[in-house]
């Protein structure tokens, strides 16, 4: 028998989290191995030459920030990748055809997002164990930015997915601004350890209140406080959230 | 209330960059187009390529706003109550897309998920069963024929129950089989109440299912009418014959010429006699030659070529 629900955005959601959940190998186990071999490497490298925040080892020091930096970058590459591509095969009308609103393909597409971020998050959380086992200070404030983390990145993945029309275009917004921002917020140091106006250049780059407040959650220690992170972020999110919605409610680059 | 209405509906779309460094306007493919689509009609939407059909279906189908006028489904208006106008919908896209990640049953169960369908399988199985894909339910959608994935396409947009089917061209570069498939379950969906609209370029399927036709050219309705009324508007006949030589000027101009067969309109048997005599006086030797009555592809040649204005012709 057929039941009705208002709900068809739920149904998107599930479509999105099958897609990369059938290609697990790529989108789930590829990048738990590459932030395993970046604590590996870095890791041995620095391991007896850098402390971070007086007392803290620089392997479990770095565990954080690549849990972070991979639920960022799979957030974003779920939304940008499912997009892009469901463009460019046509298979975004099966989509376009339904009654689902812009509200119903912006909660989709960002839960998915938050989805496979958490879900490549914890598998580097998971194997990092083996490597360096760090403190859970504020587990609530670890939770919290893992998931404004994913969901901002999966919302910028939207926005991306919406504007490319080609893999370069993609590629030039994934390479030349996520991978940059991700890379010098922090991720392999301590920004206190850079010279003033990098510490300056560093304090205006969103991503680096994301990875500082999530660090925050293991250590109780961060360069800036939690508060202001969480402040910070929430309201970058709201913005791209304000402007992706916006875009879907006009069918930007997708109903002509 | 009719299941598809168009009003006054216009679609231009703007110039590319280089065409507005050269100072060209944009290209009108709608330009004024009323009509409607009573439920439980057959309606077919005819004309060459780039006539408009498919930029009409997409204004229908809220892939493309229109830049003037309305279009409605069951009274809901495609822009405004988007979300009941789309129930009331099923479109089958004439481009062969497909998601490769899912199987034939999987992608159908998520388009059901999509109109908050759940338990959706009774229909589901039904559906394949009457598209002849029982045996694919669970193959990847990347496995099938081009054929096999037409007939998913066609199960997808049907999978919500529309009362309104529109099918975009749904045989083009497909076998027999599936042709005769195909046709015989939308036969059964429209006897069943479902309202359906066709393009489609296989004049002799307009010709044999749609109830009433629109023609376009450059984004006009030159023709509206009952197939038989437009059936009736064309030369009632037309001599057949093979040749291998080249016809008269006068004659090659009003003739439809495929490889050695030629074909002639004639109103009447004085009308055949003249033909006769003017290709004998051109010294064209014939053979094959039969009478047939004049078909869509007739009227449909006739009215592409002629020099009417669209109000002339449009009823």
């Amino acid at each position: 028998m057929m039941m009705l629900s208002p709900t068809g955005w739920r149904a998107l959601l599930y479509k999105e989290t099958l897609r990369f959940w059938k290609v697990g190998f790529q989108t789930v186990g590829a990048p738990v191995l590459t932030a395993v071999l970046y604590l590996m490497v870095f890791g041995h490298v620095l391991e007896d030459h850098v402390k971070v925040y007086g007392t803290v080892s620089y392997t479990a020091f770095l565990v954080p920030g690549l849990v972070m930096m991979s639920i960022l970058q799979n957030a974003f590459a779920n939304s940008s990748s499912s997009i892009i591509q469901s463009k460019i095969m046509g298979s975004l009308v099966f989509v376009l055809l339904t009654p689902l609103s812009h509200w119903g393909l912006f909660f989709a597409y960002v839960g998915s997002s938050l989805i496979r971020g958490l879900a490549v998050g914890l598998g580097v959380f998971v194997v990092t164990l083996f490597f360096a086992m760090p403190a859970f200070a504020a587990p609530l404030w670890i939770v919290v930015f893992a998931m404004l983390g994913a969901a901002m990145l999966g919302t910028l993945g939207l926005i991306a997915g919406l504007w490319a029309e080609k893999f370069d275009q993609m590629a030039v917004f994934q390479n030349f601004l996520i991978m940059p921002m991700t890379f010098l917020s922090g991720v392999f140091y301590s920004i206190g350890s850079l010279p003033p106006f990098w510490q300056t250049v560093s304090h205006l780059n969103p991503f680096f209140y994301m990875i500082d407040g999530f660090r925050y959650g293991f250590f109780g220690v961060s360069d800036a406080s939690p508060w202001l992170s969480f402040g910070i972020v929430a309201s970058a999110w709201l913005v791209v959230s304000a402007i992706a919605v916006h875009l879907l409610r006009i069918g930007y680059k997708i109903r002509g | 209330m009719p299941a598809i209405s168009f009003q006054s509906v216009c679609k231009t779309f703007p110039p590319s960059r280089q065409q507005r460094a050269q100072g060209k306007p944009g290209l009108r493919a709608v330009d004024d187009v009323s009509f409607q689509i009573e439920e439980g009609e057959f309606f077919g939407l005819l004309g060459p390529n780039g006539a408009g059909k498919t930029t009409l279906i997409s204004m229908l189908a809220g892939l493309s706003r229109p830049t003037s006028g309305s279009v409605s489904v069951h009274g809901f208006d495609v822009q405004r109550d988007f979300a009941e106008a789309r129930r009331h919908l099923g479109v089958v896209p004439q481009e062969l897309v497909f998601d490769p990640f899912f199987n034939v049953r999987e992608a159908l169960r998520i388009q059901s998920g999509y109109f908050g369908i759940k338990k959706n399988d009774d229909w589901i199985d039904e559906l394949l069963t009457s598209l002849g894909l029982a045996d694919k339910a669970t193959a990847n959608m990347r496995q099938l024929s081009g054929g096999m994935k037409r007939r998913v396409l066609v199960a997808q947009a049907l999978v919500h129950k529309p009362q309104v089917i529109v099918l975009d061209e749904p045989t083009a570069g497909v076998d027999v089989e599936l042709r005769q498939t195909l046709w015989q379950f939308v036969a059964k969906l429209n006897k069943q109440g479902s309202t359906v609209l066709l393009t489609t370029h296989y004049l002799e399927e307009a010709e044999a299912l749609c109830n009433r036709i629109a023609m376009l050219k450059q984004g006009r309705v030159i023709a509206l009418d009952s197939t038989s009324e437009l059936l009736k508007s064309a030369a009632s006949n037309v001599l057949r014959f093979k040749t291998d030589m080249n016809l008269p000027w006068s004659l090659a101009q009003h003739a439809r010429i495929t490889g050695r067969i030629v074909q002639l309109p004639a109103k009447n048997a004085h009308e055949v006699e003249q033909l006769l005599v003017s290709l004998r006086e051109a010294g064209v030797t014939v053979e094959d030659v039969e009478m047939r009555k004049a078909d869509l592809e007739d009227v449909f040649l006739d009215l592409m070529a002629g020099e009417q204005t669209p109000l002339e012709v449009a009823r």
